[in-house]
C-alpha cells in the first residue's frame, strides 16, 4: 500500500549567523500493507513528521522514490492526494465553524457534490459519535471532540491510506483508549492507517508493525512482539537491603549475562527469566541475603530502542 | 471549471464565517465616516472650492481608495491565523487548486470592501455629492483591482512570514508612503514639482486619478483607463505571486 525507497528531505537551519543545512530525513525505506496499522516511532525531531509530511505531498522530497495506494509520490502527488487522508499533529478545525460545515466543506474539497458530501457527513458523524455536538462551534469542543473531528476530515473522502500524525498526544487516558479504538475502527473498515507516535505503549498495543525512527532513519522495523523478541533475554529485578552482599552472592553464578548493582536492588540480564528465578532465590537462600522483592521483566520497546541507539526513549 | 467551483468553495465558505460575525462592517465603516465627518468639513476653505459637493468629489474619491489600500493589505492577518489553526494544511492536502484557496479569500475581501464603498457614497450623497451611477460602477471596478491586488500581496506576504509580529510593521512600512505618494487626503496639484515626480512612480496615485476624474463625470479623461489598466496589471502579478506561495510549503 505504500512503498519508499531512499526517501530524503534536509532542511536550511539558521543559528545565529551561521546556516546550516539540518538532514531531517536521511533515507526511509519502508513497505506499509494494505489494511495493517502501521506506526512510526521514535523521539521528537527523529524526523517522523516530515516523513509523514513528504508522503502526504505537503513538501517535496530531495530525493528518493514512493508509491502511496498505487500512485506515484512524485510523478502524480494529485493522485496521491485523492486516495490518502492526512491528519496533521496540531489540528484542523476553525473555531467558529461547525463540525458539520467543516466536514461538508472538507468532502467538498475533494471534489464530492453537495449531497453526497451532506450524507458523508451524517455517516462519519455518528461513526465517531458526534452527532450531538455537529452544529455547535468547533470552540466547544473538548480536546478528544476535536481530535475526533480532524481524523473524521481526513476519511470523509474515504481514502484507501489515512496518516495521522501523534493522533493521541495531548489527550487523557480515557480519549486516548477512546482514540484507540476507533484507529482500530478504521482498519475493520478496509483503510491501512499510518501513524506516528513516541508513546512506546501505544506503538506496542496499537500497531500492527512498526518501524523505530532516530535521528532521521529507520534503525529498526518489524512487529512489536517480534523486535522484542530480538533483544535475547529478560531483565530480573531483585529487591535487597544490602545490593552488595546478593551481588557478591550471584556474582559467579553462569546463567546471569551481566549484572547491575543499584541503590536498593540487583538487576540480573538473563536468557529465561522463568528458569532464572528458582536459581536466583536458591543462590541468594543459601547465602542467607534477605530478599524484599522480585520482578521479571519482559524487554520493553524502550529496551529495543536503547539496544539500537544506546539512548533510552524515556529521556530523549 | 474545475477552479471557478474551487474558487466558489472558497468562497462561499469565506462570506459565511464573514456574515456569521457582522462586526467588521461597523469596525470597517468607522473610521471612514469619522473622515467624512470630521476631516472634509475642512476641505472647502483649504481646497478653495465652493461647495461642499466640489470638496465631496474630491475627498470621496481618495477615501475610497485609501479603504480598498489598507483594507487588503491587512487582510493577511486571518490567513495567519488560519494556518495556525490548520486550516491551510488541511485544504492543502485535498486536491483544491491552489489557486481557488487564494482567489476565493481575496474575492470575499473584495465582496466586503464595496459593501464598506456603497455604505460611505450613500452617506455621502446626504452630504450632496452626485455620481453618474455608470461613472460610479467604473470607480468600484478600480477599487476592486485594488482590493484584490492589495489582499493577494497581504495573503502573500503572510505566507512568507507566518508571524503576526512581523506582518504588522511590515505592512504599516509599506502603507504610509503609498498613502502619502498618492494624493489620497489632498490632491497632489499642491505639491512641489519633485514630490510630483515622486507620485508619478506610485501607481495608486494613478488610480486616485483616475476615481476622481470618475467622481467628477470625466468619463472620458486619460487617468480613468490608465489607472484601470495599471490596477488590472498589478493585480494580476500580485495574484500570480500570492497563488505560487500557496502552492508551496505552508511550514
Amino acid at each position: 500500500m505504500i512503498e519508499t525507497r531512499g526517501l530524503r528531505k534536509s532542511f536550511m537551519s539558521r543559528q545565529g549567523r551561521e546556516k546550516k543545512t539540518v538532514d531531517a530525513v536521511r533515507g526511509v525505506d519502508l513497505t506499509v500493507d494494505e489494511g495493517e496499522i502501521f506506526g512510526f516511532l521514535g523521539p521528537n525531531g527523529a524526523g517522523k513528521t516530515t516523513t509523514l509530511r513528504m508522503l502526504a505531498t505537503l513538501i517535496q522530497p530531495d530525493g528518493g522514490e514512493a508509491t502511496i495506494a498505487g500512485a506515484d509520490l512524485r510523478k502524480d502527488p494529485g493522485e496521491v492526494r485523492r486516495r490518502i487522508g492526512y491528519v496533521a499533529q496540531g489540528g484542523s478545525t476553525w473555531d467558529d465553524s461547525t463540525a458539520r460545515e467543516e466536514l461538508v466543506l472538507q468532502g467538498r474539497l475533494y471534489g464530492i457534490s453537495k449531497s453526497v458530501a451532506t450524507e458523508r457527513a451524517n455517516r462519519v458523524l455518528e461513526g465517531f459519535q458526534l452527532s450531538e455536538y455537529a452544529d455547535r462551534k468547533c470552540k466547544t469542543y473538548s480536546g478528544g471532540q476535536r481530535r475526533r473531528v480532524d481524523i473524521a476530515l481526513g476519511i470523509i473522502h474515504e481514502p484507501k491510506v489515512v496518516f495521522l500524525d501523534e493522533p493521541t498526544t495531548g489527550l487523557d487516558p480515557q480519549s486516548r483508549a477512546h482514540m484507540w479504538d476507533e484507529i482500530r475502527r478504521l482498519r475493520a473498515e478496509g483503510m491501512t492507517v499510518f501513524i506516528t507516535t513516541h508513546y512506546l505503549d501505544e506503538a506496542d498495543a496499537l500497531c500492527d508493525r512498526i518501524s523505530i525512527m532516530d535521528n532521521g532513519e529507520i534503525v529498526a522495523s518489524g512487529t512489536p512482539a517480534a523486535l522484542k523478541r530480538e533483544i535475547s533475554g529478560d531483565v530480573v529485578r531483585v529487591g535487597v537491603s544490602s545490593p552488595a552482599r546478593a551481588a557478591e552472592a550471584l556474582g559467579s553464578a553462569d546463567f546471569i549475562n551481566k549484572l547491575e548493582t543499584h541503590d536498593d536492588s540487583v538487576r540480573l540480564y538473563v536468557d529465561e527469566g522463568a528458569t532464572a528465578i528458582p536459581l536466583i532465590l536458591r543462590a541468594l537462600d543459601s547465602a542467607s541475603v534477605p530478599l524484599g522483592t522480585i520482578e521479571l521483566h519482559r524487554p520493553s520497546l524502550d529496551d529495543v530502542f536503547l539496544t539500537k541507539t544506546g539512548r533510552s526513549l524515556r529521556e530523549s | 471549471m474545475k477552479l471557478v467551483r474551487d474558487t466558489s468553495l472558497i468562497f462561499q465558505r469565506q462570506m459565511q464565517l464573514l456574515l456569521r460575525n457582522p462586526v467588521w462592517i461597523l469596525v470597517g465603516i468607522f473610521q471612514p465616516v469619522m473622515y467624512l465627518l470630521l476631516f472634509a468639513p475642512l476641505l472647502k476653505p483649504a481646497l478653495g472650492v465652493r461647495t461642499n459637493a466640489e470638496a465631496y468629489e474630491i475627498f470621496v474619491p481618495g477615501l475610497l481608495v485609501l479603504l480598498a489600500i489598507f483594507g487588503g493589505l491587512f487582510q493577511g492577518f486571518g490567513l495567519i491565523a488560519e494556518l495556525r489553526a490548520g486550516v491551510i494544511e488541511r485544504s492543502r492536502v485535498t486536491p483544491v487548486s491552489r489557486f481557488a484557496l487564494l482567489l476565493g479569500r481575496s474575492l470575499r475581501d473584495t465582496v466586503s470592501l464595496l459593501a464598506q464603498a456603497v455604505i460611505i457614497t450613500l452617506l455621502a450623497l446626504a452630504f450632496d455629492l452626485r455620481v453618474f451611477i455608470g461613472n460610479l460602477m467604473l470607480a468600484y471596478l478600480m477599487l476592486a483591482l485594488i482590493s484584490l491586488m492589495t489582499s493577494a500581496l497581504s495573503y502573500g506576504v503572510a505566507l512568507a512570514v507566518k508571524s503576526e509580529d512581523a506582518l504588522a510593521p511590515l505592512m504599516n512600512t509599506v502603507a504610509q508612503p503609498v498613502l502619502l505618494l498618492s494624493g489620497i487626503l489632498l490632491p497632489l496639484t499642491f505639491a512641489p514639482g519633485w514630490l510630483q515626480a515622486v507620485a508619478d512612480w506610485n501607481p495608486f496615485s494613478w488610480a486616485v486619478n483616475g476615481v476622481r476624474a470618475l467622481f467628477l463625470g470625466d468619463l472620458g479623461a486619460p487617468a480613468v483607463w490608465q489607472g484601470l489598466l495599471i490596477m488590472a496589471a498589478l493585480a494580476a502579478l500580485a495574484l500570480a505571486w500570492a497563488a505560487r506561495l500557496f502552492a508551496r510549503s505552508v511550514r
